[in-house]
C-alpha cells in the first residue's frame, strides 16, 4: 500500500483553508486516503476536522498512505498538494 | 432611577437604546432519552445534510472571509469521521441527540486544546451542533429567529453563520457574552456601523423585550433606562446624525481642503461606500479578488471587477493598490519558497521579481477597465522601498495606459527620501500601519507588542512628516489610507502635517469631517507640532488633545 513522507510545505501548517483544500482533494479521489505523523496512529484525510485537529504545523512531516484503486496516482496529487503552499490567509 | 448596569468591551462608538432580543440558547438534552433504534442514523445524517447544505447556501451567497468561514463550517457539518463517529455511538446505543452531542464535543475539545484559529472554530461547531439536535428532536432551532421589531441583538456569542442568518435592517446593535473586540461579530458590527458591546456577563439572562441603552463608548449596558439617559441617547444620536448631514468636501475651518475617501475591499463594499458622501476611494485592495482564487483571475474576470467598482464610483476618483500578497498572505494559485522573515521578504510590488505576470496582467485589466468606464482611475504599488522600484512601476502602468500613478508609502526609506520617489510618480499614500511596523520593528500580528505599533510614536509621526514634506517640495498629493486616518484627533495632525486625503472605513469619516471643519489649518499645524514634539505616543495623544477644540471635543466625546 503506497506511503509517501511529505513535509508541510503551507506556512501556517495544516489547517484552516489549506486543510481544507487538501481534505476536498482527499475526498474526490474516491481511494482512502489516511494522514498522520510517522509512526503515530494516523486519521482520515477526508476528515477535516481530523486532520485540522492533527495540529501538523509548517515544516513538520506527514505521512500519508492511501489504498484502493488508483492508489499511486492519488498519492502522487495529494503529496503534491502538501509540498504546496495553500495558504490565503483571509483579510 | 436608572436600573442595572452590565459592562463589557465596546466596539465602536455608538449609541442606541431599543428592546432587547435575546438568542435563544443551546437546545437542552432530554435528560431521558430513548437508545438509539432503527431509523435514527438516517435521520441524524439527513439533519447533518440538511444543516451542512444550508451553510453552504449561505456561503454561496456571501462574500470575502465570511464565505470562507461559512463553506469551512459547510464542511465539517458533513465531516465524514464525525458521521462516523455518531454511528458508531448509536450502534452502542446511545439516543441520537446525546449521540451528536458527545461526538461534536469531543472535536470541541480537540479544538479548543490546539488553540489559536481551531480554538476560534469551536462557537462554528457548537452551532452546527445545536441546530442538528434541534432537527433530530423536532425542537425549534437555536439562535434568534426572526425579528418582528428593530432590536438589540444578545447572544452568547455570534457565529458567522448566526450573524449571515440576521436580519440586518432590524438590528440596533449587538451585546454577546462572549467574542473579543477584534473577533468576527465585532468586526461585522464595525463594518455595518452598529453599536457593539462584547464580553457583557449576563446579557443574555435579560428577559428579551427589555428595553436597554447600548453605549459603545463606555462599554456599558443599562437596563430601563432613566429619563436623563435616554435623553442622552437622543443626544448623541441627534449628533452623529448631524455629522452625517454635514456632505461636503472634508476641509479645515479657513477651507483647506482635505479629501475624505473610503477604503474598500470588494465591489459589493464600492456599492455601499459610492451610497455615502465621500469624495471616491482612497484605497481598493484589490488582493480580496486574488486570495480567494485557487487560479490565478483571468484579466477578463478582473475587468469585471474593476469596471463594476468604477461604474459605482463614476464621477469620483478611485486609488486602485495593485495586488499586496506574498509572504504573509499567500496565494493559493502561486507556489512560493518558505520564507523566515514574510514581512521583509518578496510581498507586494516585489512579486514582480518572481511572479512578473500577474502585475503585467493587472495593469491591463485595470487599463481596459478605465478605457470601458472613463473613470478617474489613480494606481499605486505596495511596499515600494526605492526610486528605480517606484519608477520601474510608474513605467508599466503607463504602458498599460494608466495615467495617474502612485506608490505606497509603507517602507521607511520610501519616507525619507519622498522627494525623490516623487519625481518618477504623480502621487504617494501612507500606509501607516505597516509604515508602524517597519519604523518599530514590530510584527503587525503580534498583539503583546501593540504598544510599540501605536500610531502616536513620535518616530512614526516624524516619518509621516518627512514624506508629506517630500510631498510639499514636489507639490503632489500624499494622501494616508492606514488606520490612523479613522481616528478624528490623529486625522487633525495629518492635515496639519500636509497630508492632502484621508481614506479610512466610510463609517468613520462623518467623524473626522467634523473634526477636520472644526479646526483651522493653523491649527492642525499647531497640533501636529506639539504632537512632534512629545516624546513618547500617550505624550502625543495628550499633547494633540489638549489643542483641540472643546466644542468638537463634546461633540466628538473625545
Amino acid at each position: 500500500m503506497p506511503q509517501r513522507n511529505v513535509t508541510i510545505a503551507s506556512s501556517v501548517g495544516l489547517h484552516a483553508r489549506p486543510a481544507g483544500i487538501f481534505t476536498k482533494a482527499a475526498a474526490a479521489t474516491g481511494a482512502q486516503v489516511t494522514i498522520g505523523r510517522p509512526g503515530v496512529a494516523a486519521v482520515n484525510a477526508a476528515s477535516l476536522l481530523m486532520v485540522m485537529g492533527l495540529g501538523l504545523k509548517h515544516g513538520e512531516t506527514a505521512e500519508l498512505t492511501v489504498e484502493g484503486d488508483g492508489a499511486d496516482a492519488a498519492l502522487d496529487q495529494l503529496a503534491e498538494l502538501l509540498s504546496t503552499d495553500l495558504d490565503a490567509a483571509g483579510v | 432611577m436608572a436600573g442595572n448596569t452590565l459592562t463589557g468591551v465596546g466596539v465602536g462608538r455608538g449609541i442606541v437604546l431599543g428592546p432587547l432580543a435575546v438568542a435563544r440558547p443551546a437546545i437542552t438534552l432530554p435528560a431521558d432519552e430513548a437508545p438509539a433504534a432503527d431509523g435514527d442514523l438516517a435521520r441524524v445524517q439527513a439533519a447533518f445534510t440538511a444543516v451542512a447544505a444550508d451553510l453552504q447556501a449561505r456561503a454561496d451567497s456571501a462574500e470575502g472571509t465570511l464565505a470562507e468561514v461559512l463553506g469551512a463550517t459547510a464542511q465539517m457539518a458533513e465531516d465524514p469521521a464525525l458521521i462516523a463517529d455518531v454511528e458508531q455511538r448509536l450502534a452502542s446505543g446511545t439516543g441520537p441527540a446525546h449521540a451528536v452531542s458527545e461526538a461534536v464535543e469531543q472535536v470541541c475539545e480537540m479544538f479548543a486544546a490546539v488553540g489559536g484559529y481551531m480554538a476560534e472554530r469551536v462557537t462554528d461547531l457548537r452551532s452546527v451542533k445545536d441546530r442538528v439536535i434541534a432537527q433530530v428532536l423536532g425542537a425549534p432551532e437555536p439562535g434568534l429567529g426572526e425579528l418582528t421589531e428593530p432590536s438589540v441583538v444578545a447572544a452568547e456569542d455570534l457565529s458567522p453563520a448566526d450573524t449571515s442568518a440576521l436580519d440586518l435592517t432590524k438590528v440596533l446593535g449587538i451585546v454577546t457574552e462572549q467574542g473579543g473586540p477584534t473577533g468576527h461579530t465585532a468586526i461585522i458590527a464595525g463594518q455595518l456601523g452598529l453599536p457593539c458591546i462584547v464580553r457583557v456577563p449576563g446579557v443574555t439572562e435579560l428577559t428579551a423585550g427589555t428595553v436597554v441603552v447600548v453605549d459603545a463608548a463606555a462599554g456599558t449596558v443599562t437596563v430601563e433606562p432613566d429619563a436623563a439617559l435616554v435623553q442622552e441617547v437622543a443626544d448623541r444620536r441627534a449628533a452623529a446624525d448631524r455629522l452625517t448631514q454635514d456632505t461636503e468636501p472634508g476641509a479645515t475651518s479657513d477651507g483647506h481642503r482635505v479629501q475624505l475617501l473610503a477604503n474598500i475591499g470588494t465591489a459589493a463594499d464600492a456599492e455601499r461606500a459610492a451610497a455615502t458622501a465621500v469624495e471616491g476611494v482612497g484605497l481598493f485592495r484589490t488582493e480580496v479578488l486574488f486570495l480567494e482564487q485557487q487560479t490565478a483571475p483571468t484579466v477578463d474576470q478582473q475587468v469585471e471587477t474593476y469596471t463594476a467598482v468604477l461604474r459605482s464610483f463614476a464621477g469620483r476618483k478611485v486609488v486602485v493598490r495593485t495586488i499586496d500578497a506574498g509572504a504573509d498572505k499567500p496565494l493559493a494559485f502561486a507556489q512560493q519558497s518558505v520564507e523566515e522573515n514574510p514581512a521583509l521578504g518578496v510581498r507586494g510590488y516585489r512579486l514582480v521579481r518572481t511572479l512578473p505576470q500577474l502585475l503585467a496582467d493587472q495593469l491591463t485589466a485595470l487599463g481596459r477597465a478605465q478605457q470601458e468606464t472613463g473613470a478617474e482611475l489613480w494606481v499605486m504599488a505596495p511596499m515600494i522601498a526605492t526610486p528605480s522600484e517606484a519608477a520601474d512601476f510608474a513605467a508599466a502602468a503607463r504602458d498599460a495606459g494608466l495615467k495617474t500613478v502612485g506608490v505606497m508609502v509603507e517602507v521607511p526609506a520610501v519616507a525619507l527620501r519622498c522627494a525623490d520617489v516623487l519625481q518618477d510618480v504623480d502621487f504617494v499614500s501612507l500606509g501607516t500601519n505597516d509604515l508602524a511596523q517597519y519604523t518599530m520593528a514590530t510584527d503587525r500580528l503580534r498583539g503583546e507588542l501593540s504598544d510599540l505599533l501605536d500610531p502616536w510614536q513620535p518616530a512614526v509621526l516624524d516619518l509621516v512628516a518627512a514624506t508629506a514634506d517630500g510631498g510639499r517640495a514636489q507639490s503632489k498629493p500624499v494622501g494616508v489610507c492606514g488606520e490612523s486616518a479613522s481616528d478624528p484627533l490623529m486625522a487633525l495632525v495629518l492635515t496639519g502635517l500636509g497630508v492632502t486625503s484621508l481614506s479610512m472605513s466610510p463609517s468613520a469619516v462623518p467623524a473626522v469631517r467634523a473634526a477636520v471643519r472644526g479646526h483651522s489649518l493653523a491649527r492642525c499645524q499647531e497640533i501636529a507640532a506639539a504632537a512632534r514634539a512629545a516624546r513618547t505616543a500617550s505624550e502625543a495623544r495628550a499633547a494633540a488633545l489638549e489643542l483641540t477644540d472643546p466644542q468638537v471635543k463634546q461633540l466628538l466625546g473625545l
